[in-house]
């Protein structure tokens, strides 16, 4: 039976572009005169582009990385940092245009809203086009909006919060996310709030040779809990696109937030984004993550534990396919008695795909019995793969338990023998493998999801057709 | 059902098989003992092509096809299985979902899920596997002897036309030994066939089989019937061995 090999897959609902239509595109490039248009395109308040102005200077001034991927490629002048859609944000999916509530659809957004979500926010390119919520929890005080309007709306929540756990000088990209930003999610939960059924932000970027750069800022106030999802996706270009979101999460004493992200871009994405949480007495924050698209990724969510006895969990995925560089991993600061951190990392690396586990271990010496347990493990599918695991530890204090366990494995010829024995064909045999390899991740994940990543990983199987 | 003409096989440049020739009809249950190194696990990967060990000359006929050249997973949808005599662990994957996978493979059919369920309970029953291991990863933090039951309670729900057993039976104790048997006298009819490869006779002590072949060398050196095997019980394979 002779095999044809395919170059790429058929990403197929993540690959359909709608035309590059749009109310207004920001001229390419970064500016100061292009930033203080955006600014006025957007109303900012004086406070806001300020720090736009302020974050253009620190970006000027900082270096790209010196470690990690090659990202010579990035051309800012080749990107457009904002484009406006063809409408204005709605809490009613019939207001949305066709075109883009048709991509949604398929992406089964407005279904999932129905049956599975508490409330539901969709960003395409530049701004948030839709956000509704549920009754009840509007009633409870809880905030869920996009977060232009969160910045009209409540002014004080949001400045005294907005890039203070992410700091406008962390690193370039955080720098240049402060001065282009737009778009992204505001949440607030109020004290005692419990909001049992997840919400959902999907981000979708669709203009061509442009970035993504959504805020999403969370506050769990005092004893309240929350399940947040993101999702994101875009169709395939030629020329590189760019996505530096940041995220900024403050958990407050005796909460919980569990945030989890499915990253499915195209795979001419460059994916800078900054995700940290600050987390408080008592407190707990969760990350689950799936990373299967990008060019190269370069994602380390933060958890900062600065409450006693605040706990943090890790479960992480990365899938490198052909040309993929995916550099993602954890970091964890211990600053307080009794914390805990677990993490639980995989990555899964094929037709010369790269992935790397970076991570930061630090505890600092007013951390007396804390605790952390980091287990990383890699699968390789074949012999030109690659998978690397960069720990950093940064131990200050003798009272912690501290553990790192690192495997790094192959799919061996006896386990597709085997598995072939029982009728599965070779590509079958290895999606199985795969598959159960992230089972102990996907099972964290709400089950639409899992699901979706199951048919993302036998997408991202599917090499040969017969 | 099953008829090997003539074959040599290697494992890499080792020569192991020396010219097997083996015919097995439907309804029979045939052992092939020989001590260890005799070639007894090539026979049976070889069966399945194993791409770990190369055919060099002969044929493997099965339902009046030649499948000698025929891919692995070809093979078990024609109705072969071969029970492992060290079965693969394959984490996150639960030994019901495995199987109903592997049903769904080798039927090319939908799974009732329920009659499907109802099933497997009833032969892990049979073969005293609990039910919570059905709920669990494939062979993974499985004892020897949960392994070996595993294996068979795959036959069993895979329902194949030929099951080869390689060393199915070693490492057990007396009680799961006698489990094994059950399951093999539970899968046997009149339409089927049983090959099973082994270095001692103990489970022929609970298991009545119709022809009992001693391979030494790469060569079947006698064919016999189960008095065969109690005369290799008492005197060994030295008589067979080449001086």
């Amino acid at each position: 039976m002779s095999k044809t090999q395919i170059e790429d897959i058929n990403r197929n609902i993540y690959d359909i572009k709608n035309k590059d239509e749009y109310d207004y595109k920001i001229q390419k490039g970064l500016t100061k005169e292009i930033i203080e248009e955006l600014s006025k395109q957007k109303q900012d308040p004086d406070w806001m582009r300020e720090l736009r102005l302020k974050a253009l200077d620190v970006y000027n001034k900082l270096e790209l990385p010196t470690w990690g991927p090659d990202l010579s490629e990035l051309n800012m002048d080749e990107i457009a940092t904002y484009v406006r859609p063809k409408t204005k944000m709605s809490n009613n999916w019939d207001d949305v245009p066709d075109d883009i509530k048709e991509t949604f659809d398929k992406l089964g957004i407005p279904e999932a809203e129905k049956t599975s979500l508490a409330g539901v926010g969709a960003q395409y390119d530049s701004e948030v086009v839709y956000h509704s919520m549920k009754e009840e929890l509007i009633k409870q005080g809880v905030i869920y909006t996009d977060m232009e309007t969160a910045v009209h709306e409540y002014p004080e929540l949001v400045k005294e919060h907005f890039m203070k756990c992410v700091p406008v000088h962390d690193h370039k990209f955080v720098a240049l996310h402060g001065a282009v930003w737009s778009g992204g999610s505001f949440v607030y939960v109020p004290k005692g709030v419990k909001v049992d059924i997840p919400l959902q932000s999907y981000f979708r970027l669709n203009s061509p040779e442009s970035g993504q750069f959504e805020h999403t800022l969370i506050i769990v106030d005092e004893g309240a809990s929350l399940h947040f999802i993101e999702g994101c996706s875009a169709p395939k270009y030629n020329k590189v696109n760019l996505h530096a979101g940041c995220v900024e999460l403050y958990v407050k004493e005796n909460s919980y937030l569990r945030y989890s992200t499915i990253e499915n871009w195209s795979k001419n994405m460059l994916n800078l984004n900054t995700k940290k949480a600050i987390v408080g007495k008592n407190a707990q924050v969760d990350w689950v993550s799936g990373s299967f698209g990008s060019k190269i990724s370069m994602l380390y969510p933060m958890s900062i534990l600065n409450g006693e006895g605040s706990k943090t969990e890790f479960t992480g995925i990365s899938f490198a396919g052909k040309g993929q560089n995916l550099d993602n991993g954890f970091k964890v600061v211990h600053n307080a008695k009794n914390t805990s951190s677990v993490v639980n990392a995989k990555s899964i690396s094929k037709d010369g795909g790269t992935c790397t586990y970076r991570s930061l271990v630090r505890i600092s010496e007013n951390a007396k019995n804390s605790k952390s347990v980091v287990s990383c493990e890699s699968l390789m599918l074949d012999d030109i793969s690659k998978s690397d695991t960069i720990p950093v530890n940064d131990i200050r204090t003798d009272e912690v338990e501290f553990s790192h366990e690192a495997k790094i494995g192959k799919i061996s010829d006896k386990t597709i023998f085997y598995l072939m024995s029982r009728g599965m064909s070779e590509e079958d045999a290895k999606a199985m493998i795969v598959r159960g390899f992230a089972y102990p991740i996907s099972k964290e994940l709400p089950v639409e999801y899992a699901v979706e990543m199951n048919n993302l990983i036998n997408l991202e199987l599917e090499g040969a057709i017969g | 059902m099953l008829e090997i003409k003539d074959l040599y096989v290697n494992a890499g440049e080792k020569e192991i098989l020396k010219g097997i020739n083996l015919k097995i009809n439907k309804g029979e249950i045939h052992v092939i003992m020989g001590p260890n190194g005799s070639g007894k696990t090539t026979t049976a990967n070889a069966i399945l092509n194993n791409p770990e060990y190369q055919k060099k000359q002969g044929s493997i006929i099965f339902e009046g096809k030649d499948i000698t050249e025929l891919k692995t997973d070809e093979i078990a949808r024609k109705g072969v299985f071969m029970s492992f005599q060290l079965p693969e662990e394959i984490p996150g994957v639960t030994v019901a979902n495995f199987l109903k996978y592997a049903k769904n493979k080798i039927t090319g059919k939908p799974v009732k899920v329920f009659q499907f369920k109802d099933e497997l309970k009833k032969y892990a029953n049979e073969l005293k596997i609990k039910e919570e291991t059905l709920e669990r990863s494939l062979n993974v933090g499985f004892s020897g002897g949960e392994k070996k039951k595993n294996e068979i309670l795959q036959m069993l729900v895979l329902n194949p036309k030929l099951a080869i057993l390689d060393e199915t039976d070693s490492g057990l104790d007396v009680d799961a030994i006698k489990t094994v048997s059950k399951g093999i006298e539970m899968f046997k009819n009149d339409e089927n066939g049983v090959l099973i490869i082994t270095h001692n006779t103990k489970i022929l002590h609970s298991l009545k089989v119709d022809y009992v072949h001693i391979l030494v060398d790469g060569k079947i050196v006698k064919t016999g019937t189960q008095e065969l095997a109690s005369e290799i019980e008492e005197n060994g394979y030295e008589k067979y061995r080449k001086g």
